[in-house]
Order: structure tokens, then sequence, then C-alpha cells
């Protein structure tokens, strides 16, 4: 398995697992009451830092772990990660103007930070998932 | 995603050019093995230059190492 692929996976679990947590840690902290009266702020923070390092600290050891020239990146690696990130970047410009427009019509700041955040987490489950399986089906477009 | 019609006959010529590896064809043309073994597979299209690359690496024109079928005659 190439290394880019194996970080796209690191990426993909990483942000399931991250926002799986954030969103349980506001669910149990809503608790009977309101959702947008739930402690969300230190919850988004500390998921969002934590799959940053997590995510840093899983590609430096597989890094470590390839040979030294499977750590290069080719054209393949580069077409295959602009592939991803042109996927992942609609959903960040869908969660861009999702907020625009509920901040237009004044709404709670906790959708309109769950909204980016949202969006954030699928554009990186989306990117990561067009990358892998451009790794694994092919990338065969001449 | 349209998959390309383009077949490849590098295997057999890496084999008929002294056993060549697909880390050594990929050392010489500046690519990963992993992206020699998708080209092989048909998984992955090169780029022109990188096509010429192999072309010259194995020591035989273009057109021995990637193919393309005919036109079908109803698309004249």
């Amino acid at each position: 398995m190439a290394v880019e692929e194996k970080r796209a996976w690191i990426m993909l679990v990483v942000t399931v697992i991250a926002y799986a947590g954030y969103v349980a840690v506001v669910l149990t902290a809503a608790g009977d009451g309101r959702l947008v009266d739930a402690p969300y702020v230190w919850a988004m923070i500390g998921t969002v830092s934590g799959a940053i390092l997590l995510s840093t600290v899983l590609h430096i050891a597989v890094s470590l772990a390839a040979r030294n020239d499977a750590t290069r990146l080719d054209q393949r690696d580069r077409e295959i990660s602009r592939f991803g990130d042109h996927v992942g970047n609609s959903l960040v410009v869908i969660g861009a103007v999702a907020a625009l427009v509920m901040a237009i019509v004044e709404w709670d700041h906790f959708w309109i930070a769950n909204a980016v955040y949202l969006c954030f987490a699928l554009s990186g489950v989306l990117g990561s998932m067009a990358r892998i399986a451009a790794y694994r089906r092919g990338f065969p477009e001449w | 995603m349209k998959p390309t019609r383009v077949t490849n006959s590098i295997r057999a010529l890496r084999f008929a050019h002294s056993e060549m590896t697909q880390a050594e064809l990929a050392r010489r043309i500046g690519m990963t093995r992993q992206t020699v073994i998708a080209i092989e597979q048909g998984r992955y299209s090169p780029s022109l230059e990188t096509a010429f690359q192999i072309a010259a690496v194995l020591g035989v024109p273009l057109t021995d190492v990637f193919h393309y079928p005919a036109p079908l005659e109803e698309n004249r």
C-alpha cells in the first residue's frame, strides 16, 4: 500500500473518531436540556486539536516505518491528492455558505459553529474516501 | 470516471529487457514502484512525457509499449 494511501486512511479514521467523540460529548453534556445550551466550545477545540495531533503522530509513524523510496511523492500521488482535495473542497464551500446564511438570519452561534465543523469533517471524510478509491480502483483517465 | 482504453505491454517488455524489476523501472523514470504497478495494471494513465520515458528506458517505440484499439466502424 502506498504511503499516501495509508495517510488517507489515517485522515479518514481520525476524522470519523474525532467527530463521533465530539457528538457524544455534546449530546451527553446537553442531557435532557436544549442542545444549543450544551457547552460545545471546549469539546470542539479539544477534538479538533486532538485529531490534528493524532494524525500528525500517525503520519510520522507511517513515514518512519516506510522504506526511504516509498515516502517520495510522484506524479500519480500529486494527481490523486488534487482529486481528493477537489472532492473535499466542495463541502468546505457548502459549510461556508451555510454559515453565512445562518449568520445573516441570526441563528445561534451553536448552529453556525456546528455547521462549519460538520462540513469540515465531511470534507475530510469524502476527500479521504476519494483518495482511497483512486488508489484502490485506479485513476485511469489518460 | 471513464476508464481508459489504453493498454500496455510494460510487463512483457520488462522481462524482455533483462528482466528489469518494477523498482528499477520506477527508479529510472522517477516514479514509485506502486505507480509502475498501477500503470502496468491499467489503473493509472501516465502523462505523455512519462509514457515516452518508459518507452525510452525499455528501448522501444512508444507504440510498442502503449496500445489503443482501432475506432469502431459505427463511430466513424
